[in-house]
Protein backbone atom coordinates (compact mmCIF):
# COMPACT_ATOMS: atom_id res chain seq x y z
CA UNK A 1 0.00 0.00 0.00
CA UNK A 2 2.40 2.65 0.76
CA UNK A 3 4.89 1.37 -2.27
CA UNK A 4 2.20 1.88 -4.54
CA UNK A 5 1.26 5.57 -2.70
CA UNK A 6 4.94 6.61 -2.41
CA UNK A 7 5.02 5.39 -6.70
CA UNK A 8 2.29 7.43 -7.60
CA UNK A 9 2.49 10.33 -5.44
CA UNK A 10 2.80 12.56 -8.02
CA UNK A 11 -1.24 11.55 -8.90
CA UNK A 12 -2.58 11.02 -6.07
CA UNK A 13 -1.35 14.29 -4.00
CA UNK A 14 -2.84 16.44 -6.48
CA UNK A 15 -5.91 14.32 -6.62
CA UNK A 16 -6.34 14.83 -2.88
CA UNK A 17 -5.15 18.23 -2.94
CA UNK A 18 -8.05 19.31 -5.77
CA UNK A 19 -10.67 17.25 -3.74
CA UNK A 20 -10.09 18.98 -0.39
CA UNK A 21 -10.06 22.44 -1.89
CA UNK A 22 -13.47 21.65 -3.91
CA UNK A 23 -14.62 20.50 -1.19
CA UNK A 24 -13.87 24.02 0.81
CA UNK A 25 -14.45 26.45 -1.97
CA UNK A 26 -18.15 25.05 -2.37
CA UNK A 27 -19.07 25.27 1.54
CA UNK A 28 -17.06 28.83 1.78
CA UNK A 29 -19.68 29.57 -1.27
CA UNK A 30 -22.53 28.46 0.29
CA UNK A 31 -21.92 30.22 3.53
CA UNK A 32 -20.93 33.44 1.45
CA UNK A 33 -24.79 33.65 0.21
CA UNK A 34 -25.57 33.23 3.98
CA UNK A 35 -23.37 36.05 4.85
CA UNK A 36 -24.10 38.34 2.09
CA UNK A 37 -27.90 37.87 2.88
CA UNK A 38 -27.24 38.53 6.22
CA UNK A 39 -25.07 41.60 5.65
CA UNK A 40 -26.94 43.09 2.90
CA UNK A 41 -30.14 42.70 6.05
CA UNK A 42 -28.36 44.47 8.22
CA UNK A 43 -26.84 47.43 6.31
CA UNK A 44 -31.33 47.92 4.95
CA UNK A 45 -32.39 47.20 8.87
CA UNK A 46 -33.76 43.51 8.53
CA UNK A 47 -33.04 40.34 9.97
CA UNK A 48 -32.04 38.29 6.88
CA UNK A 49 -32.23 34.71 7.06
CA UNK A 50 -32.92 34.03 10.79
CA UNK A 51 -35.68 30.61 10.52
CA UNK A 52 -33.57 28.07 9.29
CA UNK A 53 -31.13 27.32 12.71
CA UNK A 54 -30.18 29.52 14.69
CA UNK A 55 -29.16 32.52 13.17
CA UNK A 56 -30.56 31.07 9.77
CA UNK A 57 -27.37 29.29 9.60
CA UNK A 58 -28.40 25.95 7.72
CA UNK A 59 -30.09 28.34 5.43
CA UNK A 60 -27.45 27.18 2.45
CA UNK A 61 -28.42 23.79 3.66
CA UNK A 62 -32.46 24.34 2.85
CA UNK A 63 -31.52 25.88 -0.22
CA UNK A 64 -29.01 23.07 -1.50
CA UNK A 65 -31.91 20.50 -1.04
CA UNK A 66 -34.29 22.93 -2.91
CA UNK A 67 -32.20 23.13 -5.70
CA UNK A 68 -31.31 19.88 -6.21
CA UNK A 69 -35.44 19.10 -6.35
CA UNK A 70 -36.64 21.72 -8.00
CA UNK A 71 -38.19 20.59 -11.39
CA UNK A 72 -35.56 21.22 -14.31
CA UNK A 73 -37.77 21.99 -17.83
CA UNK A 74 -35.96 22.43 -20.87
CA UNK A 75 -37.38 25.79 -22.63
CA UNK A 76 -38.99 25.18 -25.93
CA UNK A 77 -36.49 25.87 -29.00
CA UNK A 78 -33.24 26.21 -26.90
CA UNK A 79 -30.09 25.46 -28.47
CA UNK A 80 -29.37 22.09 -26.40
CA UNK A 81 -25.63 22.07 -27.19
CA UNK A 82 -25.18 25.73 -25.98
CA UNK A 83 -27.75 25.38 -23.23
CA UNK A 84 -26.27 22.57 -20.97
CA UNK A 85 -22.44 22.93 -21.99
CA UNK A 86 -22.80 26.75 -20.81
CA UNK A 87 -23.15 26.50 -16.79
CA UNK A 88 -20.75 23.73 -16.67
CA UNK A 89 -18.19 25.68 -18.72
CA UNK A 90 -18.86 28.65 -16.23
CA UNK A 91 -18.20 26.48 -13.33
CA UNK A 92 -15.66 25.02 -14.31
CA UNK A 93 -13.61 28.05 -15.56
CA UNK A 94 -14.11 29.15 -12.17
CA UNK A 95 -13.09 26.68 -9.91
CA UNK A 96 -10.07 26.27 -12.24
CA UNK A 97 -8.52 29.49 -11.78
CA UNK A 98 -8.64 28.56 -8.29
CA UNK A 99 -6.13 25.94 -8.90
CA UNK A 100 -3.08 28.01 -9.22
CA UNK A 101 -3.27 30.43 -6.38
CA UNK A 102 -0.58 29.87 -3.53
CA UNK A 103 -2.88 29.85 -0.17
CA UNK A 104 0.40 29.56 2.31
CA UNK A 105 4.30 29.79 2.85
CA UNK A 106 4.90 25.88 3.78
CA UNK A 107 6.15 23.13 1.90
CA UNK A 108 5.30 20.11 2.98
CA UNK A 109 6.77 16.40 2.00
CA UNK A 110 3.80 13.46 1.98
CA UNK A 111 5.02 9.94 0.69
CA UNK A 112 8.20 11.53 -0.68
CA UNK A 113 6.50 13.87 -2.73
CA UNK A 114 7.30 17.19 -1.88
CA UNK A 115 4.37 19.56 -2.26
CA UNK A 116 3.22 22.86 -0.87
CA UNK A 117 -0.65 24.52 -0.02
CA UNK A 118 -2.10 25.09 -3.10
CA UNK A 119 -2.81 22.87 -5.99
CA UNK A 120 -0.47 23.63 -9.03
CA UNK A 121 3.00 25.94 -8.75
CA UNK A 122 3.08 27.51 -12.22
CA UNK A 123 5.66 30.21 -12.73
CA UNK A 124 3.46 31.81 -15.43
CA UNK A 125 0.29 31.50 -12.89
CA UNK A 126 -0.65 35.19 -13.61
CA UNK A 127 -0.89 34.88 -17.37
CA UNK A 128 -2.78 31.01 -16.76
CA UNK A 129 -5.42 32.77 -14.57
CA UNK A 130 -5.49 35.76 -17.01
CA UNK A 131 -6.39 33.15 -19.99
CA UNK A 132 -9.02 31.03 -17.85
CA UNK A 133 -10.60 34.67 -16.99
CA UNK A 134 -10.62 35.40 -21.07
CA UNK A 135 -12.54 32.19 -21.17
CA UNK A 136 -15.35 32.99 -18.72
CA UNK A 137 -17.00 34.93 -21.07
CA UNK A 138 -18.23 32.08 -23.23
CA UNK A 139 -20.27 30.55 -20.10
CA UNK A 140 -22.22 33.60 -20.08
CA UNK A 141 -22.75 34.52 -23.73
CA UNK A 142 -23.43 30.89 -24.52
CA UNK A 143 -26.13 30.87 -21.84
CA UNK A 144 -27.48 34.32 -23.09
CA UNK A 145 -27.45 33.10 -26.56
CA UNK A 146 -28.43 29.20 -26.17
CA UNK A 147 -31.85 29.57 -24.40
CA UNK A 148 -34.16 31.20 -26.76
CA UNK A 149 -35.42 34.29 -25.03
CA UNK A 150 -34.51 37.98 -25.36
CA UNK A 151 -33.86 38.63 -22.24
CA UNK A 152 -31.06 35.99 -22.30
CA UNK A 153 -29.41 37.18 -25.30
CA UNK A 154 -29.58 40.93 -24.03
CA UNK A 155 -28.11 39.64 -20.79
CA UNK A 156 -25.48 38.06 -22.52
CA UNK A 157 -24.30 40.45 -24.82
CA UNK A 158 -24.15 42.83 -22.13
CA UNK A 159 -22.00 40.81 -20.05
CA UNK A 160 -19.58 40.02 -23.38
CA UNK A 161 -19.22 43.60 -24.17
CA UNK A 162 -18.76 44.81 -20.61
CA UNK A 163 -16.19 41.53 -20.13
CA UNK A 164 -14.08 42.69 -23.01
CA UNK A 165 -13.86 46.43 -22.50
CA UNK A 166 -13.05 46.12 -18.89
CA UNK A 167 -10.38 42.71 -19.05
CA UNK A 168 -8.16 44.75 -20.43
CA UNK A 169 -7.95 47.51 -17.60
CA UNK A 170 -7.79 44.35 -15.48
CA UNK A 171 -4.60 42.92 -17.66
CA UNK A 172 -2.89 46.64 -17.91
CA UNK A 173 -3.63 47.62 -14.20
CA UNK A 174 -1.34 44.53 -12.99
CA UNK A 175 1.38 45.29 -15.24
CA UNK A 176 2.76 47.63 -12.58
CA UNK A 177 3.25 44.73 -9.86
CA UNK A 178 4.79 42.51 -12.81
CA UNK A 179 7.26 45.52 -13.44
CA UNK A 180 7.92 45.87 -9.77
CA UNK A 181 8.46 41.91 -8.93
CA UNK A 182 9.69 41.12 -12.29
CA UNK A 183 8.29 37.70 -12.28
CA UNK A 184 4.84 35.79 -13.57
CA UNK A 185 4.80 33.55 -10.65
CA UNK A 186 1.93 34.35 -7.82
CA UNK A 187 4.74 32.77 -5.46
CA UNK A 188 7.43 34.72 -6.43
CA UNK A 189 5.41 38.44 -6.19
CA UNK A 190 4.48 37.64 -2.63
CA UNK A 191 8.05 36.93 -1.36
CA UNK A 192 9.32 40.04 -2.99
CA UNK A 193 6.91 42.00 -0.82
CA UNK A 194 8.18 40.25 2.13
CA UNK A 195 10.27 42.64 4.46
CA UNK A 196 10.50 40.89 8.11
CA UNK A 197 11.47 44.39 9.64
CA UNK A 198 8.69 46.83 8.13
CA UNK A 199 5.84 44.39 7.57
CA UNK A 200 3.25 45.82 5.28
CA UNK A 201 5.27 49.06 4.35
CA UNK A 202 6.68 47.09 1.61
CA UNK A 203 3.25 45.39 -0.07
CA UNK A 204 2.73 46.61 -3.30
CA UNK A 205 -0.39 48.42 -2.04
CA UNK A 206 1.67 51.52 -1.49
CA UNK A 207 3.31 51.84 -4.77
CA UNK A 208 0.51 50.63 -6.98
CA UNK A 209 -1.95 52.57 -5.36
CA UNK A 210 -3.52 53.46 -8.55
CA UNK A 211 -2.86 50.17 -10.12
CA UNK A 212 -5.09 48.44 -7.51
CA UNK A 213 -7.95 50.99 -7.61
CA UNK A 214 -8.34 50.33 -11.22
CA UNK A 215 -7.99 46.64 -10.82
CA UNK A 216 -10.67 46.24 -7.90
CA UNK A 217 -13.27 48.20 -10.39
CA UNK A 218 -12.57 46.20 -12.93
CA UNK A 219 -12.13 43.01 -11.32
CA UNK A 220 -15.75 43.90 -9.62
CA UNK A 221 -16.50 44.29 -13.48
CA UNK A 222 -16.07 40.87 -14.79
CA UNK A 223 -17.25 38.84 -11.99
CA UNK A 224 -20.48 40.78 -13.21
CA UNK A 225 -21.41 42.09 -9.14
CA UNK A 226 -23.07 45.48 -8.41
CA UNK A 227 -22.52 48.34 -9.22
CA UNK A 228 -21.73 46.58 -12.90
CA UNK A 229 -24.14 43.93 -12.47
CA UNK A 230 -25.60 45.02 -16.12
CA UNK A 231 -26.25 41.27 -17.20
CA UNK A 232 -28.54 40.47 -14.86
CA UNK A 233 -30.40 43.80 -13.84
CA UNK A 234 -33.53 42.27 -12.30
CA UNK A 235 -35.29 45.91 -12.92
CA UNK A 236 -34.74 45.53 -16.81
CA UNK A 237 -33.76 41.93 -18.00
CA UNK A 238 -35.94 39.54 -15.10
CA UNK A 239 -32.46 37.86 -14.19
CA UNK A 240 -30.35 38.40 -17.83
CA UNK A 241 -28.25 35.79 -18.86
CA UNK A 242 -29.85 33.28 -16.54
CA UNK A 243 -33.22 33.46 -16.87
CA UNK A 244 -34.31 30.05 -18.74
CA UNK A 245 -32.07 28.19 -16.12
CA UNK A 246 -33.95 26.44 -13.14
CA UNK A 247 -33.00 23.84 -10.98
CA UNK A 248 -29.31 22.73 -10.59
CA UNK A 249 -28.18 24.27 -13.18
CA UNK A 250 -29.16 27.76 -12.11
CA UNK A 251 -27.11 27.43 -8.60
CA UNK A 252 -23.77 26.60 -11.08
CA UNK A 253 -24.18 29.88 -11.92
CA UNK A 254 -24.74 31.47 -8.84
CA UNK A 255 -21.85 29.10 -7.43
CA UNK A 256 -19.48 30.23 -10.04
CA UNK A 257 -20.38 33.70 -9.31
CA UNK A 258 -19.27 33.55 -6.03
CA UNK A 259 -16.11 31.10 -6.65
CA UNK A 260 -14.97 33.99 -9.00
CA UNK A 261 -15.81 36.26 -6.52
CA UNK A 262 -13.32 34.08 -4.25
CA UNK A 263 -10.66 33.76 -6.68
CA UNK A 264 -10.59 38.04 -7.09
CA UNK A 265 -9.95 38.58 -4.00
CA UNK A 266 -7.84 36.24 -3.22
CA UNK A 267 -5.32 38.03 -6.52
CA UNK A 268 -6.07 41.38 -4.76
CA UNK A 269 -4.77 39.78 -2.00
CA UNK A 270 -1.43 38.25 -3.35
CA UNK A 271 -0.84 41.19 -6.36
CA UNK A 272 -0.93 44.02 -3.72
CA UNK A 273 -1.60 43.05 -0.23
CA UNK A 274 1.11 40.74 0.30
CA UNK A 275 -0.47 37.48 0.44
CA UNK A 276 0.01 35.40 3.48
CA UNK A 277 2.64 37.92 4.93
CA UNK A 278 1.56 39.37 8.52
CA UNK A 279 1.08 43.09 8.61
CA UNK A 280 3.29 43.32 11.41
CA UNK A 281 7.46 43.32 11.73
CA UNK A 282 8.57 39.97 12.60
CA UNK A 283 9.94 40.98 15.56
CA UNK A 284 6.34 41.84 17.31
CA UNK A 285 6.12 38.80 18.56
CA UNK A 286 2.85 38.94 20.29
CA UNK A 287 1.26 38.82 16.67
CA UNK A 288 1.67 35.51 16.46
CA UNK A 289 -0.85 34.96 19.16
CA UNK A 290 -3.96 36.55 17.43
CA UNK A 291 -5.57 33.62 15.66
CA UNK A 292 -5.94 31.80 18.76
CA UNK A 293 -6.87 35.46 20.16
CA UNK A 294 -9.69 35.62 17.53
CA UNK A 295 -10.31 31.56 17.94
CA UNK A 296 -10.98 31.85 21.72
CA UNK A 297 -13.56 35.08 22.54
CA UNK A 298 -15.58 33.51 19.41
CA UNK A 299 -15.85 29.90 20.56
CA UNK A 300 -16.68 31.41 24.21
CA UNK A 301 -19.39 33.38 22.85
CA UNK A 302 -20.77 30.42 20.26
CA UNK A 303 -21.35 28.11 23.85
CA UNK A 304 -23.13 31.22 25.47
CA UNK A 305 -25.37 32.38 22.52
CA UNK A 306 -25.87 28.77 21.69
CA UNK A 307 -27.42 27.62 25.28
CA UNK A 308 -30.22 30.67 24.62
CA UNK A 309 -31.70 28.46 22.16
CA UNK A 310 -33.87 25.64 23.50
CA UNK A 311 -33.37 22.93 21.04
CA UNK A 312 -30.88 20.72 19.39
CA UNK A 313 -29.23 23.14 17.84
CA UNK A 314 -28.69 25.58 21.19
CA UNK A 315 -27.99 22.67 23.43
CA UNK A 316 -25.68 20.69 21.68
CA UNK A 317 -24.52 21.94 18.00
CA UNK A 318 -23.38 25.50 18.75
CA UNK A 319 -21.86 24.64 22.32
CA UNK A 320 -19.80 21.86 20.69
CA UNK A 321 -18.72 24.32 17.86
CA UNK A 322 -18.09 26.70 20.48
CA UNK A 323 -15.83 24.32 22.84
CA UNK A 324 -14.33 22.89 19.47
CA UNK A 325 -12.83 26.63 18.70
CA UNK A 326 -12.16 27.19 21.62
CA UNK A 327 -9.37 23.94 22.03
CA UNK A 328 -8.27 25.17 18.84
CA UNK A 329 -7.14 28.50 19.85
CA UNK A 330 -5.75 27.42 23.20
CA UNK A 331 -3.69 24.11 21.16
CA UNK A 332 -2.55 26.93 18.83
CA UNK A 333 -1.02 28.63 22.26
CA UNK A 334 0.08 26.17 23.56
CA UNK A 335 1.68 24.66 20.27
CA UNK A 336 4.28 26.43 18.73
CA UNK A 337 4.63 24.67 15.91
CA UNK A 338 1.15 24.51 14.91
CA UNK A 339 0.93 27.99 15.53
CA UNK A 340 3.37 28.94 13.47
CA UNK A 341 2.18 26.91 10.26
CA UNK A 342 -1.49 28.31 10.40
CA UNK A 343 -0.02 31.97 10.30
CA UNK A 344 0.18 32.39 6.37
CA UNK A 345 -2.89 30.66 6.00
CA UNK A 346 -4.37 33.26 9.00
CA UNK A 347 -2.95 36.33 7.13
CA UNK A 348 -4.32 34.79 3.76
CA UNK A 349 -7.69 34.05 4.26
CA UNK A 350 -8.48 37.31 6.69
CA UNK A 351 -7.06 39.64 3.75
CA UNK A 352 -9.66 37.71 1.25
CA UNK A 353 -12.17 37.60 3.50
CA UNK A 354 -12.15 41.47 3.62
CA UNK A 355 -11.86 41.53 0.07
CA UNK A 356 -15.04 39.57 0.20
CA UNK A 357 -16.72 41.94 2.80
CA UNK A 358 -16.30 45.05 0.53
CA UNK A 359 -18.14 43.30 -2.39
CA UNK A 360 -21.23 42.92 -0.01
CA UNK A 361 -20.77 46.11 1.12
CA UNK A 362 -21.05 47.72 -2.01
CA UNK A 363 -23.38 45.50 -2.96
CA UNK A 364 -25.56 47.06 -0.31
CA UNK A 365 -24.08 50.64 -0.73
CA UNK A 366 -23.95 51.07 -4.53
CA UNK A 367 -26.71 51.70 -7.48
CA UNK A 368 -26.45 49.98 -10.58
CA UNK A 369 -24.28 51.58 -13.80
CA UNK A 370 -26.19 52.91 -16.67
CA UNK A 371 -24.95 50.67 -19.71
CA UNK A 372 -23.47 53.83 -21.27
CA UNK A 373 -22.28 55.05 -18.22
CA UNK A 374 -20.58 51.60 -18.01
CA UNK A 375 -18.69 52.07 -21.29
CA UNK A 376 -17.62 55.89 -20.76
CA UNK A 377 -16.35 54.96 -17.77
CA UNK A 378 -14.16 51.57 -18.28
CA UNK A 379 -13.10 53.29 -22.07
CA UNK A 380 -12.73 56.89 -21.11
CA UNK A 381 -11.61 56.82 -17.66
CA UNK A 382 -10.17 53.29 -16.25
CA UNK A 383 -8.13 52.22 -19.45
CA UNK A 384 -6.53 56.08 -19.62
CA UNK A 385 -5.65 55.59 -16.24
CA UNK A 386 -3.95 51.70 -16.13
CA UNK A 387 -2.10 53.01 -19.09
CA UNK A 388 -0.67 55.80 -17.15
CA UNK A 389 0.09 54.06 -14.06
CA UNK A 390 2.01 51.57 -16.58
CA UNK A 391 3.98 54.58 -17.75
CA UNK A 392 3.96 56.02 -14.33
CA UNK A 393 5.73 53.15 -12.87
CA UNK A 394 7.80 52.39 -15.35
CA UNK A 395 9.33 55.76 -15.42
CA UNK A 396 9.78 55.15 -11.63
CA UNK A 397 11.78 52.32 -11.85
CA UNK A 398 13.74 53.45 -14.96
CA UNK A 399 14.89 56.54 -12.62
CA UNK A 400 15.80 54.33 -9.32
CA UNK A 401 17.96 52.12 -11.93
CA UNK A 402 20.24 54.99 -13.13
CA UNK B 1 4.33 5.36 -24.65
CA UNK B 2 5.11 7.85 -22.72
CA UNK B 3 2.90 10.08 -20.84
CA UNK B 4 3.65 13.19 -22.80
CA UNK B 5 3.22 11.58 -26.36
CA UNK B 6 -0.25 10.12 -24.98
CA UNK B 7 -1.33 13.79 -24.13
CA UNK B 8 0.39 14.68 -28.00
CA UNK B 9 -1.99 12.60 -29.67
CA UNK B 10 -5.17 13.50 -27.41
CA UNK B 11 -4.39 16.83 -28.28
CA UNK B 12 -3.70 16.39 -31.53
CA UNK B 13 -6.69 14.51 -32.13
CA UNK B 14 -8.83 16.72 -30.00
CA UNK B 15 -7.38 19.54 -32.74
CA UNK B 16 -8.14 17.72 -35.87
CA UNK B 17 -11.66 16.92 -35.20
CA UNK B 18 -12.42 20.46 -34.00
CA UNK B 19 -11.35 21.57 -36.93
CA UNK B 20 -13.02 19.42 -39.26
CA UNK B 21 -16.35 20.17 -36.84
CA UNK B 22 -15.76 23.88 -37.46
CA UNK B 23 -16.26 23.16 -41.49
CA UNK B 24 -18.98 20.60 -40.90
CA UNK B 25 -21.00 22.48 -38.52
CA UNK B 26 -24.07 24.66 -40.29
CA UNK B 27 -24.84 26.87 -37.06
CA UNK B 28 -22.31 29.77 -36.76
CA UNK B 29 -21.85 29.54 -33.25
CA UNK B 30 -21.72 25.61 -33.45
CA UNK B 31 -18.65 26.73 -35.68
CA UNK B 32 -16.88 29.50 -33.49
CA UNK B 33 -16.87 27.30 -30.96
CA UNK B 34 -15.09 24.55 -32.55
CA UNK B 35 -12.73 26.95 -33.86
CA UNK B 36 -11.89 28.01 -30.00
CA UNK B 37 -11.38 24.00 -29.15
CA UNK B 38 -9.03 23.82 -31.69
CA UNK B 39 -6.90 27.20 -30.17
CA UNK B 40 -7.43 25.37 -27.06
CA UNK B 41 -5.74 22.35 -27.92
CA UNK B 42 -3.06 24.26 -29.94
CA UNK B 43 -2.30 26.08 -26.69
CA UNK B 44 -1.85 22.68 -24.77
CA UNK B 45 0.60 21.23 -27.58
CA UNK B 46 2.75 24.76 -27.88
CA UNK B 47 2.93 23.62 -23.47
CA UNK B 48 3.95 20.40 -24.05
CA UNK B 49 6.53 21.77 -26.33
CA UNK B 50 7.87 24.46 -23.64
CA UNK B 51 6.65 27.27 -24.60
CA UNK B 52 4.89 28.24 -22.02
CA UNK B 53 4.27 32.17 -22.50
CA UNK B 54 3.10 31.32 -26.16
CA UNK B 55 0.60 29.00 -25.10
CA UNK B 56 -0.77 31.28 -22.55
CA UNK B 57 -0.44 34.19 -25.19
CA UNK B 58 -2.18 31.80 -27.22
CA UNK B 59 -5.60 31.59 -25.10
CA UNK B 60 -6.00 34.72 -23.74
CA UNK B 61 -5.33 36.57 -27.47
CA UNK B 62 -6.94 33.56 -29.61
CA UNK B 63 -9.04 31.76 -27.69
CA UNK B 64 -9.98 34.54 -25.71
CA UNK B 65 -9.99 38.33 -27.13
CA UNK B 66 -10.53 37.37 -30.82
CA UNK B 67 -13.11 34.53 -30.45
CA UNK B 68 -15.16 36.40 -28.03
CA UNK B 69 -15.55 39.24 -30.82
CA UNK B 70 -16.58 36.61 -33.52
CA UNK B 71 -19.48 34.98 -30.60
CA UNK B 72 -20.31 38.25 -30.17
CA UNK B 73 -20.84 39.72 -33.91
CA UNK B 74 -22.50 36.00 -34.36
CA UNK B 75 -24.85 36.96 -31.67
CA UNK B 76 -25.55 40.43 -31.68
CA UNK B 77 -26.58 39.54 -36.42
CA UNK B 78 -28.93 36.76 -34.86
CA UNK B 79 -27.26 35.23 -37.62
CA UNK B 80 -29.35 31.59 -38.94
CA UNK B 81 -28.46 28.23 -39.94
CA UNK B 82 -26.63 28.24 -43.11
CA UNK B 83 -28.43 26.65 -45.78
CA UNK B 84 -26.68 23.73 -47.49
CA UNK B 85 -27.11 24.10 -51.31
CA UNK B 86 -25.32 21.46 -53.84
CA UNK B 87 -21.47 21.86 -54.32
CA UNK B 88 -20.67 23.95 -56.97
CA UNK B 89 -19.03 22.85 -60.37
CA UNK B 90 -15.68 24.48 -59.54
CA UNK B 91 -15.07 23.33 -55.79
CA UNK B 92 -15.97 19.61 -57.48
CA UNK B 93 -13.69 19.18 -60.10
CA UNK B 94 -10.71 22.12 -58.92
CA UNK B 95 -11.22 21.91 -55.17
CA UNK B 96 -11.15 18.11 -54.51
CA UNK B 97 -8.17 17.34 -57.00
CA UNK B 98 -6.48 20.48 -55.40
CA UNK B 99 -7.30 19.37 -51.64
CA UNK B 100 -5.81 16.12 -52.88
CA UNK B 101 -2.33 17.60 -54.50
CA UNK B 102 -1.71 19.42 -51.10
CA UNK B 103 -2.46 16.56 -48.70
CA UNK B 104 0.13 14.88 -50.92
CA UNK B 105 2.69 17.01 -51.08
CA UNK B 106 2.45 17.37 -46.91
CA UNK B 107 2.75 13.83 -46.84
CA UNK B 108 5.59 13.64 -49.31
CA UNK B 109 7.60 16.18 -47.52
CA UNK B 110 7.12 14.86 -43.73
CA UNK B 111 7.90 11.08 -45.41
CA UNK B 112 11.39 12.17 -47.05
CA UNK B 113 12.59 14.53 -43.95
CA UNK B 114 11.61 12.35 -40.93
CA UNK B 115 15.15 11.27 -40.55
CA UNK B 116 16.58 14.47 -40.71
CA UNK B 117 13.55 16.82 -38.98
CA UNK B 118 15.21 18.05 -35.28
CA UNK B 119 13.77 16.25 -32.75
CA UNK B 120 12.50 19.61 -30.27
CA UNK B 121 14.00 19.78 -26.86
CA UNK B 122 12.40 17.79 -24.58
CA UNK B 123 14.85 18.72 -21.79
CA UNK B 124 11.41 20.51 -19.99
CA UNK B 125 13.31 23.36 -19.38
CA UNK B 126 10.97 25.95 -19.80
CA UNK B 127 11.72 28.98 -21.61
CA UNK B 128 11.41 31.65 -19.47
CA UNK B 129 9.21 34.49 -20.50
CA UNK B 130 12.32 37.00 -19.50
CA UNK B 131 14.85 35.32 -22.03
CA UNK B 132 11.91 35.80 -24.48
CA UNK B 133 11.13 39.54 -23.60
CA UNK B 134 15.14 40.28 -23.49
CA UNK B 135 15.01 38.49 -27.30
CA UNK B 136 12.32 40.52 -28.34
CA UNK B 137 13.31 43.98 -27.33
CA UNK B 138 17.04 43.89 -28.25
CA UNK B 139 17.66 41.43 -31.56
CA UNK B 140 14.24 41.37 -32.63
CA UNK B 141 12.99 45.32 -31.56
CA UNK B 142 12.73 46.31 -35.36
CA UNK B 143 10.38 43.93 -36.45
CA UNK B 144 8.35 44.10 -32.97
CA UNK B 145 8.18 48.29 -33.28
CA UNK B 146 7.27 47.59 -37.47
CA UNK B 147 4.46 45.13 -36.51
CA UNK B 148 2.93 47.36 -33.58
CA UNK B 149 2.96 50.00 -36.02
CA UNK B 150 1.23 48.31 -38.07
CA UNK B 151 -1.34 47.48 -35.75
CA UNK B 152 -1.95 50.97 -34.93
CA UNK B 153 -2.42 51.23 -38.20
CA UNK B 154 -5.47 49.00 -38.73
CA UNK B 155 -6.74 50.39 -35.05
CA UNK B 156 -6.74 54.02 -36.99
CA UNK B 157 -8.27 52.92 -40.08
CA UNK B 158 -10.99 51.02 -38.22
CA UNK B 159 -11.85 54.08 -35.97
CA UNK B 160 -12.00 55.86 -39.69
CA UNK B 161 -14.18 53.91 -41.09
CA UNK B 162 -16.67 53.60 -38.09
CA UNK B 163 -16.70 57.45 -37.65
CA UNK B 164 -18.19 57.98 -41.35
CA UNK B 165 -20.80 55.78 -41.00
CA UNK B 166 -22.34 58.29 -38.36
Amino acid sequence: MTEFLTKYAYLIVPIVKIAILVFIVLTVDAYLTWIERKVIAHIQARWGPHRVGPHGLLQPLADGVKFIFKEDPLPAHVDKVAYFLAPFITLMLALTSLAVIPFGPQKFTVFGYETHVGIADVNISLLVLFAITALGVYGIALAGWGSNSKYSLLGGLRSSAQMISYELTLTLSVVGVLLIAGDFSLRNIVEQQASPARGLLTWNIFPQIIGFACFYIAAIAETNRVPFDLPEAESELVAGFHTEYASMKFAMFFIAEYTSMIAVSCLATILFFGGWLSPFPASWAFTHYLPSLLLIPFGLWIIYDGIRYENLFGRIVLPGVGTALTVVGGALVLLPVLNDAVQGPFWFFAKVFTFLFVYIWMRGTLPRFRYDQLMSFGWKFLLPVSIANVVLTSVVILWRMH
Amino acid sequence: MSGSLIIFFVLALLAVFAAISLIVQRHPIHSALSLIVVMIALAGLYLLMGAEFVAAVQIIVYGGAIMVLFVFVIMLLNAEEEERTNFSKLATYAGIPLALAVAGFIAAAIASSSGSLPAPESSGALTSTKTLSNLLFSDFVYPFELTSFLILVAILGAIVLAQRET
